[in-house]
């Protein structure tokens, strides 16, 4: 088993309404330099979050206690950049098990599903629904169910529903990962590879 | 049925389609660098599995290597591990490694078509996203994370659900000083950097049939930057011409046999498109970038575009000028300059350099400016030096450094400096990519050779005979 089991995640949230937030942003290629999978959440949105001092930037939203959870709120086009996966494992590892945007980059997405953080996508509309219920109450709930495929505001009961393959919300929701799949077909594969022309 | 040209590649390589689920892909031809693959191997250390077809990956060290005294031990201990790693997981996997210092040594993307592993009709991935360079040849080519990294070394599979298609069409003929990276940028500025998301795309036209291989790659490499997972052009003569025997190109009846597929390589007529996009030739310039992403490009003779026009957000668009010290209606030409960077997996071969030495010959480095020119791979830097290129460079006043990703991630020493500007061939201007409060204009190795010759951002057509 790969990861927890995700079902239906309750949380307050984080809002960063900047668009194209790109891969560099969320984990500068500096910290990219780890042989393991460990400490990459220190080092998420790090020039955003700290002077080349390294004191804190307090304009930045991580470094404003007033607002926390494990769902993270982007504008539209986040995670656009590199393939690197130690952004997806930085969001992961602050703590965050879902990131809500209006778009996502391609792969930036598939990564976070293959760790177990769950990318919604949701419609530019309701996206400054949540912008804006933060901003009146940063303590106000969002609700993500995963096995409904819906995302709602607590407080106000609006909701909406989204998309995610069934394959991957059934690996999700069993905390499997897809190389545990493949290996159970190794044998289809060794047949396979015998007749490709390259 | 009529299929496109990515159709026919995927198709072929599809070992299951799961219901409701992604596609279980084959995979042919994996490169391996030393930044996106330890913790994959990690992973099959603790499945207790080794690389399934060790044979069909290929290892580099490129992102985090110094430029200058590569024969010396690398001082960044933290670098250091990462390429020790790196050998030793090769090594115990059986896996094809050539590291610092070793003559096939290179960027990923470079060395793949230098020594014939990046073949027509293939799957080709890598845990780098401008692996889609190698769709120049005709193949399926894109970058994959470390999860996918492990699945590949465990099972030579991915599982990937199949793309759209998008077509992008450019017809016509380039003007002078329009190379391929001004057509790449002046695309994604059209398209946007999420313009393509989604989707695969397949350019077709005049203009690419006509360009070089070397070319292809470049605009293969920068279909990423408009969000799509590749880009690919179908192969025709030039292409076979290009990989005939290479090293791990296949040879004898095997060459027989894989030009019976490549050559129905080739979108059929009436085959359907999701998107597409037709462009002419003549509409391009030289493109330069004034923002922090790569669609936020403009012809050089074009002024900074007033926020009031710009689709999306004016907030974003605002701090994206604010970082880089510009104003909405300014014009980049003139604009002061303090390095140049020629080099990366985008413009980093040898037909890059030699359009830049051509410009810079008979000419001098400007003083305020700092050149790094890093080619590709060892392979460049040797034609560079059999070519006469650098006794030019040299009379210049440049310098040759040795091959590396360098400064276009910055992850070795090779860093901008904060609040600088760099003209740089490579391929993304985000804030910080080139070192911590780096400012960085996106252009053509022509274009970075009038900057470096001239001191600030000049329309490099007014330096060609
Ligand atoms: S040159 Fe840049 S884009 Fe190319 S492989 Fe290296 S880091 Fe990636």
């Amino acid at each position: 088993m790969a990861y927890d089991k995700f079902d239906i995640l309750k949380s307050t949230a984080v809002p960063l309404p900047i668009e194209n937030v790109d891969t560099d942003q969320i984990i500068p290629a500096r910290f990219l330099k780890a042989t393991e999978r460990v400490g990459f959440g220190e080092n998420l949105f790090r020039d955003w979050c700290y002077n080349s001092d390294n004191s804190p930037k307090t304009d930045f939203i991580l470094n404003n206690d007033t607002y926390s959870g494990k769902i993270l709120v982007g504008g539209k086009n986040f995670g656009s950049g590199s393939s690197r996966e130690h952004a997806a494992w930085a969001i992961y590892d602050y703590g965050f098990r879902c990131v809500v945007s209006s778009f996502f980059a391609d792969i930036f997405k598939n990564n976070c599903l293959n760790i177990g953080v769950l990318p919604v996508q949701v419609s530019p509309e309701f996206l400054q629904q949540i912008f804006s219920a933060i901003e009146a109450n940063p303590k106000c709930f969002f609700s993500i169910d995963l096995p409904k495929q819906k995302i709602s505001i607590d407080y106000s009961g609006i909701s909406e529903s989204f998309h995610i393959n069934p394959y991957k919300k059934a690996n999700m929701t069993n905390g499997f990962d897809d190389i545990d799949y493949l290996l159970n077909i190794k044998r289809e594969i060794k047949k396979f590879a015998q007749d490709t022309p390259l | 049925m009529k299929k496109t040209l990515f159709d026919k590649v995927w198709d072929k390589h599809v070992v299951q389609q799961i219901d409701q689920g992604p596609d279980v892909l084959f995979i042919d031809r994996h490169m391996v660098h030393e930044v996106t693959s330890p913790v994959a191997f990690l992973g099959l250390k603790n499945r207790k599995i080794k690389a399934m077809y060790p044979e069909r990956t290929f290892a580099t060290a490129d992102h985090n290597t110094p430029t200058i005294n590569q024969h010396l031990p690398v001082m960044d201990p933290l670098s250091a591990k990462q390429l020790d790693a790196l050998e030793k997981n090769a090594a115990e996997h059986g896996i094809s490694f050539w590291g610092l210092g070793h003559e096939k040594n290179g960027i990923v993307h470079v060395v793949g078509p230098e020594y014939g592993i990046t073949v027509p009709g293939a799957t080709i991935v890598c845990g780098d996203s401008h692996t889609s360079t190698h769709g120049a040849f005709g193949a399926i080519a894109f970058g994959i994370g470390t999860s996918e990294v492990e699945m590949v070394l465990s099972t030579q599979c991915i599982l990937q659900p199949k793309p759209k298609k998008m077509r992008i069409t450019i017809n016509g003929a380039l003007q002078k000083g329009v190379t391929p990276k001004d057509v790449a940028l002046f695309i994604i500025s059209k398209l946007t950097t999420s313009g393509a998301t989604g989707y695969f795309v397949e350019y077709d036209g005049d203009v690419f049939k006509n360009m070089t291989m070397e070319g292809r790659m470049t605009l293969c490499n920068l279909s990423i930057e408009m969000g799509a997972r590749g880009g690919m052009i179908a192969p025709d003569e030039k292409t076979f011409h290009y990989i005939k025997d290479r090293e791990f190109t296949p040879k004898g009846a095997a060459w027989n046999k894989a030009m019976n597929y490549w050559q129905e390589l080739y979108t059929d007529d009436g085959a359907k498109f999701d998107k597409e996009f037709l462009f002419y030739g003549n509409e391009i310039e030289p493109m330069i970038t004034f923002g922090t992403n790569p669609g936020m490009g403009i012809g050089i003779s074009k002024s900074i575009p007033k926020a009031n026009t710009i689709e999306g957000g004016a907030d974003t668009y605002q701090k994206s000028l604010n970082y880089m010290g510009y104003n909405e209606g300014d014009s980049m030409i003139g604009k002061e300059i303090d390095f140049v960077f020629v080099g990366s997996c985008t413009n980093g071969r040898i037909e890059d350099f030699r359009a830049f030495a051509k410009i810079v010959e008979g000419r001098k480095k400007a003083e305020n400016v700092t050149a790094w020119l890093v080619p590709g791979s060892h392979n460049v830097e040797k034609a560079i030096k059999d070519e006469g290129l650098l006794d030019i460079l040299e009379a210049s006043g440049f310098e040759l450094r040795e091959p590396g990703c360098s400064a276009c991630l910055a992850m070795n020493d090779d860093k901008v400096p904060k609040g600088k500007y760099a003209v740089s061939t490579s391929n993304r201007n985000f804030e910080g990519r080139q070192g911590p409060g780096s400012r960085t204009l996106l252009a053509s190795p022509i274009m970075a050779a009038a900057a470096a010759v001239t001191g600030k951002v000049t329309d490099p057509r007014t330096l060609i005979n």
